[in-house]
């Protein structure tokens, strides 16, 4: 069984598929049950999970996305910082940002446990949503809407960062969301 | 080691050029495969010193306190080092491997030396290419070249000229091992480590095939000759990006087996399992590039996890199986040599001072401790949300290429400049602790970067202090402690990276020609392995029976390597689970 002994190095004579020992065995066993968990766990967690990158997913063109992001912008922006507009949408509307070099617009404006359908794109070249200090992170390809469900569930005032190199001015760009404490019927709803 | 090879060439006549008998291993070692050995090699040193000195400014850069070069040209030195290194120095050094593999190894000649020469002459051209336009600020597109973002076309030219090289090296290969077939070079079946060899180049057709589908029409469309999506792009661009990880992954594991045999008679516990798991890679690993996409707009849930797993995990088992088989080859190479006593007498006595050993235990413990279990983790769907294009994505994979491939390719290299250039190793002194600097740098640049990852800090960025930014961002202070350990690994790898190519360039170039290996006299100099080989006594088969007996229980032959594969999977599921636990405390997306 365990006969002609050899190094890597060594060409096997005649027949190498021979029966391995019980411990490799055992360790292949057990590397493919765990293998099956790793699997298991992405769908389980569409199912039972609350974080999926699924969304809704589009293509567009940058045009057709800026002039959607110009209708969003005028139909619910309250104010206005450093020239960029803060836009407060309702709940459960569709919300739309747009990265573009190096600029995120606008500012949104939401509720804490509110779920927004949260739409990424870009303008010019690839950029990358990451919301600061939650450490979620999206890629932002021109040419594609990518429409995510999301909830809020804490307020503050959070950054958006661009994490995907977009041209020399990449470390200038960061964006700003803004989350309310939401009324109450809202929170209970979020269950967090 | 066998001499069986040496009997049946022997009677062969010298087909094709010169040989010579290396003195070490018996094995013939064919002068024009030589000559193309230590040109790719040579080319692969310079490779990586370039890509050390833009090293050594990145971390200055992204060290805060120190912040060394402006913005402008630390973007194009960051895209600098990735193709000097995850391309130039790699793929060189890999091509060398496969010329290595192809005659040394099996006592071949290396065949059509011209079109060797010509695809060699295309590398260095495409290299030189792309080099000068990323230097001169023509390409300041980093390595992943995302379009729509902007080259001049000489760069994706460049790139091209490169991989059509590359894939002239990768069919000499074929060719070598069909020749060295017919002309009976050896008996049996192919050595593993050739085998290991066999699944990079197969690996590696698919990768540069991947690069042509992406960088041609790129190239057209650089020049405006027509349009390229930039989600189309990602996806293909991947299956060259991450599958020529693979071909790292396959060589590395092929070195393993190699450096295992030379420095301590590692032996192959069982061929049906190790070739099995080749098999595995090449089957199912190229599906991993769709790590890159899991939070990408254009691809939907089913595609992404059936990617992702790389076909339900199917290359991660094979990668676990290496981890069981290479350390279990070993333990029980050192235990048919004697060092039988406890669990881990045969890792407690083994030559830690013969910088190939060294580099050996390094590369496994931290590409599969770090390397791997960070990466498999990260490359899920949905934990992929709190990680993609973080410093944890730089941090995984500087565990696995630098700190696996790269350090294992280092270590080889100790054995290939006595072998191959026939030359002493210079500065020996140096070489015994350099795996120790550059592999103990790289593990505090990893962990360190891992966790600023965790708080969010991204990658590719050159201030996270956001000086220049609309909106302040304040990261946690301890966030500037982190950095400044990425920093000092850093440094301290690039430190060692620097006493590797010294090394190398005095051995080469200016090294001590070693005449007769003296046996069983320790020659500053002379890996250990080759002074004093791990030969295994005539009676090894009885050996073997004997630690295989049904007595020594489940764990057998291997009971340390046994113990070290638990303490592996512990950690693994320890980690995969804490991760999902974070993962769950963010926003609710969908």
């Amino acid at each position: 069984m365990h006969l002609d002994t050899h190094t890597g190095l060594d060409s096997p004579k005649g027949i190498w598929w021979k029966p391995a020992h019980k411990a490799e065995k055992v360790w292949v066993a057990i590397a493919f049950a765990w293998c099956m968990v790793l699997f298991a766990m992405m769908p389980l967690w569409h199912w039972k999970g609350g974080q999926n990158p699924s969304g809704i997913r589009r293509r567009t063109t940058p045009a057709a996305y800026g002039v959607r992001l110009g209708e969003f912008i005028t139909q619910y922006q309250v104010g206005q910082d450093r020239g960029i507009p803060i836009v407060a949408p309702p709940a459960g509307a569709d919300v739309y940002l747009a990265a573009v070099q190096f600029q995120w617009l606008p500012i949104l404006k939401l509720q804490k446990g509110v779920e927004y359908t949260l739409h990424l794109s870009a303008l010019d070249v690839n950029h990358g949503f990451s919301l600061y200090p939650i450490n979620v992170n999206f890629q932002v390809v021109p040419g594609y809407d990518y429409g995510l469900r999301v909830t809020p569930n804490a307020s503050g005032d959070f950054r958006i960062l661009c994490n995907e190199f977009c041209g020399i001015g990449h470390h200038m760009m960061v964006g700003r969301v803004i989350v309310d404490d939401a009324p109450a019927v809202a929170s209970v709803r979020s269950g967090q | 080691m066998s001499t069986a090879n040496v009997v049946a060439s022997a009677v062969i006549p010298d087909a094709g050029g010169a040989f010579r008998t290396c003195q070490a291993t018996g094995r013939r070692i064919h002068l024009g495969a030589e000559r193309l050995i230590k040109a790719h090699a040579v080319c692969s040193v310079v490779s990586l010193l370039i890509g050390a000195i833009a090293a050594v400014l990145i971390v200055l850069t992204r060290w805060q306190a120190v912040h060394l070069l402006p913005a402008e040209w630390f973007y194009r030195i960051l895209g600098v080092h990735g193709m000097s290194m995850l391309i130039f120095f790699i793929i060189f050094f890999e091509i060398a491997v496969l010329h290595f593999t192809s005659t040394a190894l099996i006592n071949a000649r290396g065949c059509a030396p011209k079109t060797s020469w010509l695809g060699f002459g295309l590398m260095v051209a495409g290299a030189v290419m792309v080099e000068t336009m990323m230097w001169a600020g023509k390409a300041d597109v980093l390595f992943t070249s995302y379009v729509p973002l902007r080259a001049e076309p000489t760069f994706y030219l460049g790139v091209i000229l490169f991989a059509v090289g590359a894939l002239v090296g990768v069919s000499i290969f074929f060719i070598n091992l069909v020749v060295a077939k017919r002309e009976q070079r050896y008996e049996g079946s192919l050595p593993l480590v050739v085998y290991g060899a066999v699944t990079a180049a197969i690996i590696a057709v698919i990768t540069l095939l991947h690069g042509a589908a992406i960088y041609i029409p790129t190239y057209l469309w650089s020049l405006g000759l027509m349009t390229v999506d930039p989600e189309v792009y990602r996806v293909v661009w991947w299956g060259l990006g991450h599958s020529s990880q693979q071909i790292n992954v396959a060589a590395m594991v092929a070195i393993w087996y190699m450096l295992g045999a030379l420095t301590i008679g590692a032996v192959v516990v069982n061929e049906k399992i190790s070739r099995t798991a080749f098999v595995l890679y090449i089957l199912f690993i190229s599906m991993a590039s769709a790590h890159h996409l899991l939070v990408d707009p254009g691809l939907g849930p089913a595609w992404k996890i059936v990617n992702t797993s790389y076909f339900m995990y199917m290359a991660v088992l094979a990668s676990m199986i290496h981890g069981f088989t290479v350390p279990a080859g070993m333990e029980l190479g050192m235990r048919l040599r004697g060092y039988t006593n406890g669990m881990f007498e045969w890792l407690r006595r083994a030559p830690w001072h013969d910088p190939g050993f060294s580099s050996l235990i390094f590369s496994v413990f931290v590409f599969g401790f770090v390397g791997g279990i960070t990466g498999v983790t990260i490359g899920t769907e949905q934990i992929n949300i709190i990680v993609h294009n973080t410093l944890r994505v730089p941090g995984h994979f500087h565990a696995t290429v630098v700190s696996g491939t790269a350090v294992a390719f280092m270590g080889a290299t100790y054995y290939l400049i006595p072998l191959i250039f026939q030359k002493k190793v210079a500065f020996w002194k140096l070489a015994q602790i350099q795996p120790y600097l550059f592999a103990g740098g790289m593990l505090i640049f990893t962990l360190s970067m891992t966790f600023a990852g965790s708080f969010g800090v991204p990658r590719r960025h050159w201030d996270i202090s956001f000086s220049m930014a609309p909106f302040d961002v304040q990261f946690n202070p301890i966030v500037d402690v982190i950095l400044a350990f990425v920093a000092l690994g850093g440094l301290l790898a690039a430190a060692g990276a620097f006493v590797f190519v010294a090394i190398a360039v005095k051995s080469v170039f200016f090294g001590e020609p070693i005449g007769q290996i003296p046996r069983g006299v320790a020659v500053a100099g002379i890996p250990a392995g080759l002074t004093h080989p791990p030969v295994h006594a005539a009676d090894v088969d009885a050996r073997n029976a004997a630690l295989h007996d049904a007595a020594s229980g489940l764990m057998g032959p291997m009971p340390g390597t046994v113990v070290l594969v638990f303490v592996f999977l512990a950690a693994f599921v320890v980690y995969f689970f804490v991760n999902w636990k974070i993962l769950s405390f963010v926003w609710r997306i969908g």
